[in-house]
Protein backbone atom coordinates (compact mmCIF):
# COMPACT_ATOMS: atom_id res chain seq x y z
CA UNK A 1 0.00 0.00 0.00
CA UNK A 2 0.96 3.44 -0.72
CA UNK A 3 2.38 5.78 1.38
CA UNK A 4 1.24 9.42 1.46
CA UNK A 5 3.44 10.52 4.10
CA UNK A 6 5.80 9.25 7.13
CA UNK A 7 7.92 10.32 10.10
CA UNK A 8 10.84 8.49 11.78
CA UNK A 9 11.91 9.28 15.23
CA UNK A 10 14.59 7.53 17.50
CA UNK A 11 14.76 8.46 21.38
CA UNK A 12 16.47 7.20 24.18
CA UNK A 13 14.71 5.21 26.77
CA UNK A 14 13.79 7.44 29.51
CA UNK A 15 10.76 7.88 30.46
CA UNK A 16 10.13 11.65 29.84
CA UNK A 17 9.95 10.38 26.12
CA UNK A 18 6.48 8.76 26.50
CA UNK A 19 4.59 11.62 26.63
CA UNK A 20 7.75 13.03 23.90
CA UNK A 21 5.87 10.07 21.78
CA UNK A 22 2.59 11.10 22.15
CA UNK A 23 3.02 13.96 21.16
CA UNK A 24 4.85 13.87 17.96
CA UNK A 25 1.75 11.20 17.34
CA UNK A 26 -0.78 13.79 17.91
CA UNK A 27 1.52 16.47 15.85
CA UNK A 28 2.06 14.09 12.86
CA UNK A 29 -1.53 12.75 12.75
CA UNK A 30 -2.77 16.34 12.42
CA UNK A 31 -2.66 16.53 8.49
CA UNK A 32 -5.64 13.86 8.52
CA UNK A 33 -7.73 15.18 11.07
CA UNK A 34 -8.34 12.48 13.07
CA UNK A 35 -11.88 12.42 15.24
CA UNK A 36 -10.86 13.40 19.27
CA UNK A 37 -11.50 9.68 20.09
CA UNK A 38 -9.25 7.84 16.87
CA UNK A 39 -6.31 9.75 18.41
CA UNK A 40 -6.97 9.37 21.94
CA UNK A 41 -6.45 5.43 20.79
CA UNK A 42 -3.91 6.28 18.71
CA UNK A 43 -2.04 8.04 21.68
CA UNK A 44 -2.72 5.62 24.18
CA UNK A 45 -1.76 2.89 22.25
CA UNK A 46 1.54 4.68 20.96
CA UNK A 47 2.29 5.27 24.95
CA UNK A 48 1.79 1.33 26.10
CA UNK A 49 4.59 0.14 23.33
CA UNK A 50 6.90 2.61 24.17
CA UNK A 51 6.23 2.14 27.85
CA UNK A 52 6.57 -1.23 26.87
CA UNK A 53 10.04 -1.01 25.77
CA UNK A 54 11.62 1.87 27.95
CA UNK A 55 10.28 -0.54 31.23
CA UNK A 56 10.45 -4.33 29.93
CA UNK A 57 12.82 -3.74 26.90
CA UNK A 58 15.66 -1.97 28.47
CA UNK A 59 14.98 -2.62 31.81
CA UNK A 60 17.76 -0.53 33.55
CA UNK A 61 19.63 -0.65 30.52
CA UNK A 62 20.47 2.19 27.93
CA UNK A 63 19.34 2.35 24.11
CA UNK A 64 17.27 3.77 21.99
CA UNK A 65 13.51 3.04 20.75
CA UNK A 66 12.61 3.93 17.40
CA UNK A 67 8.95 5.46 16.60
CA UNK A 68 7.57 5.27 13.03
CA UNK A 69 4.12 6.51 11.77
CA UNK A 70 2.55 6.11 8.21
CA UNK A 71 0.19 7.56 6.73
CA UNK A 72 -1.27 5.22 3.92
CA UNK A 73 -3.91 5.25 1.52
CA UNK A 74 -7.66 5.00 2.79
CA UNK A 75 -6.69 7.03 5.85
CA UNK A 76 -4.75 4.10 7.16
CA UNK A 77 -2.46 4.95 9.76
CA UNK A 78 0.73 2.58 10.40
CA UNK A 79 2.94 2.47 13.34
CA UNK A 80 6.05 0.62 14.21
CA UNK A 81 7.90 0.99 17.88
CA UNK A 82 10.93 -0.97 17.87
CA UNK A 83 13.62 -1.29 20.44
CA UNK A 84 16.76 -3.67 20.66
CA UNK A 85 16.43 -4.58 23.94
CA UNK A 86 16.27 -7.85 26.12
CA UNK A 87 13.43 -9.35 23.86
CA UNK A 88 10.21 -11.46 24.96
CA UNK A 89 10.58 -14.83 25.39
CA UNK A 90 6.70 -16.28 25.57
CA UNK A 91 5.17 -13.65 23.25
CA UNK A 92 1.92 -15.58 23.32
CA UNK A 93 2.15 -15.20 27.23
CA UNK A 94 3.11 -11.32 27.33
CA UNK A 95 0.04 -10.60 25.46
CA UNK A 96 -2.38 -12.60 28.24
CA UNK A 97 -4.23 -10.10 30.48
CA UNK A 98 -2.99 -9.44 33.54
CA UNK A 99 0.28 -10.60 32.83
CA UNK A 100 3.38 -8.89 34.06
CA UNK A 101 6.76 -9.48 34.45
CA UNK A 102 7.37 -5.69 36.65
CA UNK A 103 4.64 -6.00 39.32
CA UNK A 104 6.90 -4.43 41.83
CA UNK A 105 6.26 -1.14 39.61
CA UNK A 106 2.90 -1.41 39.57
CA UNK A 107 2.46 -2.55 35.71
CA UNK A 108 -0.82 -3.85 35.26
CA UNK A 109 0.26 -6.18 32.64
CA UNK A 110 -2.51 -4.85 30.67
CA UNK A 111 -0.28 -2.81 27.43
CA UNK A 112 -1.16 -5.61 24.72
CA UNK A 113 -4.66 -5.62 25.72
CA UNK A 114 -4.91 -1.77 25.43
CA UNK A 115 -3.09 -2.01 21.68
CA UNK A 116 -5.20 -5.00 21.01
CA UNK A 117 -8.56 -2.93 21.40
CA UNK A 118 -7.52 0.44 20.88
CA UNK A 119 -6.13 -0.30 17.17
CA UNK A 120 -7.19 -2.55 14.49
CA UNK A 121 -4.46 -4.89 14.12
CA UNK A 122 -1.57 -5.88 16.23
CA UNK A 123 1.51 -7.14 15.30
CA UNK A 124 4.36 -8.21 17.62
CA UNK A 125 8.26 -9.50 16.55
CA UNK A 126 10.44 -10.18 19.26
CA UNK A 127 13.93 -12.10 19.82
CA UNK A 128 15.54 -13.03 22.97
CA UNK A 129 18.79 -10.84 23.28
CA UNK A 130 18.03 -8.41 19.78
CA UNK A 131 14.68 -6.69 20.65
CA UNK A 132 10.87 -6.09 20.08
CA UNK A 133 9.01 -4.70 17.15
CA UNK A 134 5.49 -3.87 17.59
CA UNK A 135 3.24 -2.93 14.56
CA UNK A 136 -0.12 -1.70 14.94
CA UNK A 137 -2.59 -0.20 12.08
CA UNK A 138 -5.64 1.91 12.03
CA UNK A 139 -8.03 3.07 9.70
CA UNK A 140 -9.38 6.39 10.53
CA UNK A 141 -13.33 6.94 9.58
CA UNK A 142 -13.73 9.41 6.67
CA UNK A 143 -13.68 13.11 7.64
CA UNK A 144 -16.59 15.27 5.77
CA UNK A 145 -13.83 18.16 6.18
CA UNK A 146 -10.92 16.71 4.51
CA UNK A 147 -10.06 18.48 1.00
CA UNK A 148 -9.64 16.81 -1.63
CA UNK B 1 0.76 15.90 35.99
CA UNK B 2 -0.47 17.41 39.20
CA UNK B 3 -2.22 16.08 42.16
CA UNK B 4 -3.97 18.33 44.92
CA UNK B 5 -4.47 16.00 48.47
CA UNK B 6 -7.58 17.08 50.57
CA UNK B 7 -9.70 15.35 53.34
CA UNK B 8 -13.40 16.02 53.48
CA UNK B 9 -16.13 14.76 55.12
CA UNK B 10 -16.82 12.38 52.86
CA UNK B 11 -12.96 11.02 52.61
CA UNK B 12 -9.50 11.64 51.64
CA UNK B 13 -10.20 12.99 47.67
CA UNK B 14 -6.92 13.04 45.50
CA UNK B 15 -7.58 15.47 42.48
CA UNK B 16 -5.31 14.41 39.65
CA UNK B 17 -4.54 16.96 37.10
CA UNK B 18 -2.87 16.25 33.24
CA UNK B 19 -1.18 13.24 31.44
CA UNK B 20 -1.05 9.85 33.62
CA UNK B 21 1.44 7.79 32.49
CA UNK B 22 4.45 5.40 33.66
CA UNK B 23 6.64 8.27 34.05
CA UNK B 24 4.50 10.11 36.48
CA UNK B 25 2.74 7.39 38.04
CA UNK B 26 5.46 7.14 40.97
CA UNK B 27 5.96 10.53 42.15
CA UNK B 28 2.04 10.52 41.98
CA UNK B 29 2.11 6.95 43.66
CA UNK B 30 4.42 8.34 46.79
CA UNK B 31 2.09 11.55 46.86
CA UNK B 32 -1.41 9.71 47.43
CA UNK B 33 0.10 6.53 49.80
CA UNK B 34 1.44 9.41 52.23
CA UNK B 35 -1.76 11.09 52.82
CA UNK B 36 -3.36 7.33 53.43
CA UNK B 37 -0.85 6.85 55.78
CA UNK B 38 -0.95 10.33 57.73
CA UNK B 39 -5.26 10.01 57.53
CA UNK B 40 -5.76 6.41 57.41
CA UNK B 41 -9.48 7.31 55.45
CA UNK B 42 -11.94 4.99 55.20
CA UNK B 43 -13.13 5.98 51.36
CA UNK B 44 -10.29 7.33 48.79
CA UNK B 45 -11.67 9.45 46.40
CA UNK B 46 -9.64 9.77 43.12
CA UNK B 47 -10.85 12.63 41.06
CA UNK B 48 -9.96 12.21 37.30
CA UNK B 49 -11.92 14.92 35.46
CA UNK B 50 -9.06 17.11 34.67
CA UNK B 51 -7.42 13.82 33.43
CA UNK B 52 -6.73 14.71 29.87
CA UNK B 53 -4.80 11.43 29.08
CA UNK B 54 -4.42 7.65 30.83
CA UNK B 55 -2.91 4.73 29.65
CA UNK B 56 -2.72 1.31 31.74
CA UNK B 57 0.07 2.79 33.91
CA UNK B 58 -3.09 4.52 35.14
CA UNK B 59 -4.96 1.23 35.88
CA UNK B 60 -1.69 -0.12 38.06
CA UNK B 61 -1.58 3.21 39.86
CA UNK B 62 -5.52 2.38 41.14
CA UNK B 63 -4.61 -1.08 42.10
CA UNK B 64 -1.80 -0.01 44.06
CA UNK B 65 -3.44 2.37 46.07
CA UNK B 66 -6.56 -0.08 46.60
CA UNK B 67 -4.07 -2.45 48.12
CA UNK B 68 -2.78 0.21 50.54
CA UNK B 69 -6.49 1.30 51.43
CA UNK B 70 -7.36 -2.67 52.00
CA UNK B 71 -4.45 -2.74 54.68
CA UNK B 72 -6.46 0.24 56.56
CA UNK B 73 -10.24 -2.00 55.39
CA UNK B 74 -11.01 1.67 52.97
CA UNK B 75 -12.75 1.65 49.88
CA UNK B 76 -11.40 3.36 46.52
CA UNK B 77 -13.75 5.74 44.33
CA UNK B 78 -13.02 6.83 41.07
CA UNK B 79 -14.91 9.89 40.41
CA UNK B 80 -15.78 11.81 36.88
CA UNK B 81 -13.44 9.90 34.53
CA UNK B 82 -13.60 11.58 30.98
CA UNK B 83 -15.05 9.08 28.23
CA UNK B 84 -11.59 7.89 26.91
CA UNK B 85 -10.32 7.40 30.04
CA UNK B 86 -13.26 5.19 31.36
CA UNK B 87 -12.83 3.14 28.26
CA UNK B 88 -9.35 2.18 29.41
CA UNK B 89 -10.76 1.80 32.82
CA UNK B 90 -13.47 -0.53 31.20
CA UNK B 91 -11.24 -2.32 29.56
CA UNK B 92 -9.32 -3.25 32.92
CA UNK B 93 -12.13 -4.46 34.49
CA UNK B 94 -10.98 -1.82 37.31
CA UNK B 95 -14.86 -1.25 38.49
CA UNK B 96 -14.29 -5.37 40.25
CA UNK B 97 -12.22 -3.26 42.83
CA UNK B 98 -13.10 0.39 42.73
CA UNK B 99 -16.48 1.92 41.43
CA UNK B 100 -16.72 4.55 38.99
CA UNK B 101 -19.06 7.51 39.49
CA UNK B 102 -19.67 10.45 37.64
CA UNK B 103 -21.18 13.31 39.85
CA UNK B 104 -21.90 16.74 38.73
CA UNK B 105 -20.52 19.84 40.61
Amino acid sequence: MNTRNQIKISFPAISINERVSRAVVSAFLVQVDPTVEELADIRTAVSEAVTNSIVHGYRKSEGNVDLQIKILENREVYIRIKDRGCGIEDIKKAMEPLYTTAPEEERAGLGFAVMQSFMDKLHVRSKVGEGTTVIMRKKLGDNQCQTK
Amino acid sequence: MAVKIYTAQEGLIAVLDGEIDHHCAQDLREKIDQAIMENQPELLILDFQQVTFMDSSGIGLIMGRYKQMCTYSGNVIIRNPPLHIKRVMKLSGIERIAKIETIKI
